[in-house]
């Protein structure tokens, strides 16, 4: 480490034209992105910082309000039920998937007919657009008329309001989640098992191993950058879901407030409510939120995570 | 460290990408020196048709200004209408709406017209006065009405008839309307007498200043949620879905929406504005089966009238052509042409007789008979945002988690707080 400042003074200095020459194209190739990443995010990213700050007033103009809105965030109770409900719907969801969706690559990740059929439909829910799906399930929740309470009165249950019921709504959408994005993760198993070399399979059946017992001695330990991977993605995603609570619960639902999650409430902030100076207050919370969840995952990785 | 430093790149990206938006288009007419170019900013793209023959017109009379109709989806026309204030490229002339027209009036985006009225033989008296008084702010005009809504109560003649109770008219009382709703509701059958929505302008607002109360004050800085009067008037909702047992509950009508109820037969009647008579009538299962009547009284007839205006943007290169334009909009001929086209009801004294024709079936006419005691839409600084809070705080009382008088009080707290920012 202490060396490596003093080694590159000395290969600046000893630059050629050639070499200027490559660095220079260097940067033109990556410039695109440079700049793209700059101007779409970096600088954006930095303005809401700044916009956290201030105090908004209407029409784009602002004036310095230091950290009055982070001491509105500790005092607003709206938030503290949203960061609950965020926290439940993480909790929830990110293991759910991750669970269903290694059961499913398991699955399909043998020789039977009609493979790459099922595997198509279980990808199916990544390529839709999100606001379809919750239009779907919308219609499928429906207390009166919804298929799922349809199905149930079959069997003379009384299906739930499951999107209207403040109790239950948060899980219905955990449920639509889940199922969203078990495909997508599939994926990522899938890859991983395959990873996997046959001959430790062959070595432990010749030992004598069952299947349950290669599965949690060989495939498991094996998947897990894998689950790593996949956790600290569907986290960062589960952490800021919007569209499905957005599109399945209205303003006026009596269970809006037991799913309002951070992100909606920024986005009711920012614009319902026109107070982009505590919306970006939340947004800056929820990059804490994320930014720590996720060292902390990357701090304990060496605990469970194997690399061969 | 740099994964570490990586890592927190990544989700910084991912967190604050989404927080960022903007939007621009100027439309880049460059235009002669000799003829100047309006455009006109709205959020009804099925308008556009009524417009194009008014503009035409318009276009004839005065060779030198070019008029170009620019609509905006509604999602998106205040989004749009903020940023290009922040940005000063409003277009000339554009739709303005009850909820709006403070913030845009007091931090002067608008032209005053006042000083063109003078000048101008518009007559602003054929406009009904309510509509007028919405777009004056501290005694300067700055919008001319272009239409208007009323509301009334649309009712399902089948199913009155089916339960042998008279058709409402205009001695209804809210008395009636509660023995009718409580009648009409068949519960075996899924039918329900009214809908109590939770919706303010074709609903509650309206049950307020029957009972005699007010939303917000006249000099704008006080609530009326905490008044009495007020509070008799969103608990005549609460009544009948709880102890009436008339109405939907809230968990049923978010999960169908009360105008699907009343379109399918499951609702006998519903508050609702003049805009959906049209589409309430070409419904197939309704068709020929309903009528309305206009809203029962309480201490006092009332009905939420609101309507559009046309304004111009305080920064317009083009004040004097912009004026022009609103002014003919604002004539008889041009509202005559509205009519015609029979998409609104426009807002010009004695325009409203097409709109009636329209549908013959139905007693349009309580609509236009309903002005007389029309109440203007309630409207104060910051009116989205207090309205958000109506939707935040009204859930708990319409689901009897809470009580009225606890949630209105609370509400009209908060409510002050944001009259007075």
């Amino acid at each position: 480490m202490s060396s490596k400042p003093v080694m590159n003074k000395r290969k600046r200095k000893r630059i050629s034209p050639l070499k200027r020459g490559d660095y220079f194209w260097g940067y033109a190739m990556i410039a695109p992105t440079l700049i793209g990443l700059l101007v779409l995010y970096i600088w954006p990213s930095i303005q809401t910082f700044y916009f956290s700050l201030n105090t908004w007033k209407a029409f784009g103009n602002y004036e310095w309000g230091g950290l009055s809105n982070y001491k509105r965030i500790l005092e607003d109770p709206d938030l503290i039920t949203a960061l609950k409900n965020t926290l439940i719907f993480s909790v929830l969801s990110v293991p759910l998937s991750i669970a269903i969706a290694i059961f499913v690559a398991l699955l399909l990740n043998q020789k039977i007919k009609g493979l790459s059929i099922y595997r198509t439909l279980y990808f199916l829910p990544v390529v839709t657009i999100p606001a379809a799906i919750a239009m779907v399930w919308k219609w499928l929740y429906t207390a009166e008329y919804g298929l799922i309470n349809y199905v149930l009165g079959i069997f003379s249950i009384e299906g739930p309001n499951w999107l209207t019921n403040p109790d239950l709504a948060l899980y219905s959408i955990i449920i639509v989640s889940v199922w969203m994005q078990i495909g997508y993760y599939m994926i990522f198993f899938l890859s991983g098992l395959q990873g996997i070399p046959n001959s430790l399979y062959e070595a432990a059946s010749i030992d004598g191993a069952g299947a349950v017992r290669k599965f949690f001695t060989i495939t498991l330990p094996l998947l897990t950058p894998t689950i790593f991977f996949v956790t600290i993605i569907s986290l960062i995603e589960a952490l800021q879901v919007f569209d499905l609570i957005f599109m399945m619960i209205e303003p006026t639902s009596p269970a809006y407030q037991d799913t309002r999650t951070l992100v909606v409430l920024f986005f009711e902030q920012a614009f319902k409510m026109n107070d982009k100076g505590f919306a970006s207050a939340i947004a800056i919370l929820i990059f804490l939120l994320i930014f720590v969840v996720t060292i902390i995952q990357v701090k304990l990785q060496k605990k469970w995570v194997h690399y061969d | 460290m740099r994964k570490i430093l990586s890592l927190s790149l990544i989700v910084l990206l991912s967190v604050l990408a989404a927080c960022s938006s903007s939007a621009n288009d100027t439309g880049g007419d460059g235009g002669n020196s000799e003829s100047v170019t309006i455009t006109l900013g709205m959020w009804d793209e099925a308008q556009v048709d009524a417009y194009e023959p008014v503009v035409k017109k318009f276009e004839e009379e005065n060779p030198d200004i070019n008029v170009k109709l620019q609509p905006t989806p509604w999602e998106q026309y205040w989004t749009k209408l903020e940023t290009a204030a922040t940005g000063s490229v409003l277009p000339d002339v554009f739709w303005m709406n009850g909820p709006n027209i403070i913030k845009y009036a007091s931090n002067d985006i608008l032209l005053p017209l006042d000083k063109y009225m003078e000048k101008s033989d518009v007559k602003i008296d054929k406009f009904p006065q309510s509509l007028v008084d919405l777009y004056n702010y501290e005694d300067t005009q700055y919008a001319i009405p272009k239409d208007f809504d009323t509301v009334a109560l649309f009712y399902n003649k089948e199913l009155f008839d089916k339960a042998g109770v008279a058709y409402p008219d205009d001695t209804w009382d809210w008395d009636d309307l509660e023995k009718a709703a409580k009648k009409l509701t068949n519960k075996e059958e899924g039918i329900y007498g009214i809908a109590a929505k939770l919706n303010n302008q074709s609903n509650y607002y309206n049950t307020i200043y029957q009972a005699g109360g007010y939303v917000v004050s006249d000099d704008m800085k006080d609530s009326g949620y905490d008044e009495p009067e007020t509070i008799k008037g969103l608990k005549f909702w609460t009544d009948l879905i709880h102890e009436h047992e008339a109405s939907p509950t809230l968990a049923q009508m978010t999960d169908t929406t009360p105008r699907a109820m009343f379109e399918s037969g499951k609702v006998a009647m519903l508050y609702d504005g003049s805009w959906m008579a049209k589409v309430f009538h070409e419904n197939e299962t309704l068709k020929g089966k309903i009528d309305v009547a206009e809203l029962p009284k309480n201490e006092q007839r009332a009905t939420i009238i609101h309507g559009i205006g046309h304004v111009i943007a305080a920064n317009t290169e083009h004040p004097d052509a912009a004026w022009k334009l609103v002014e003919y909009l604002a004539s008889e001929e041009a509202n005559k042409m509205f009519s015609e086209a029979g998409s609104f009801i426009p807002a010009y004294e004695g325009m409203q007789e097409d709109w009636v024709k329209a549908i013959p079936e139905m007693n349009l006419q309580v609509f236009i008979d309903s002005l007389e005691y029309a109440v203007p839409y309630p409207s104060a600084p910051n009116t989205t945002e207090w309205q958000t809070l109506e939707q935040e705080y009204f859930p708990k009382a319409w689901t009897g988690e809470a009580s009225v008088e606890e949630v209105a009080k609370d509400l009209a707290k908060e409510m002050e707080e944001i009259l007075n920012k």
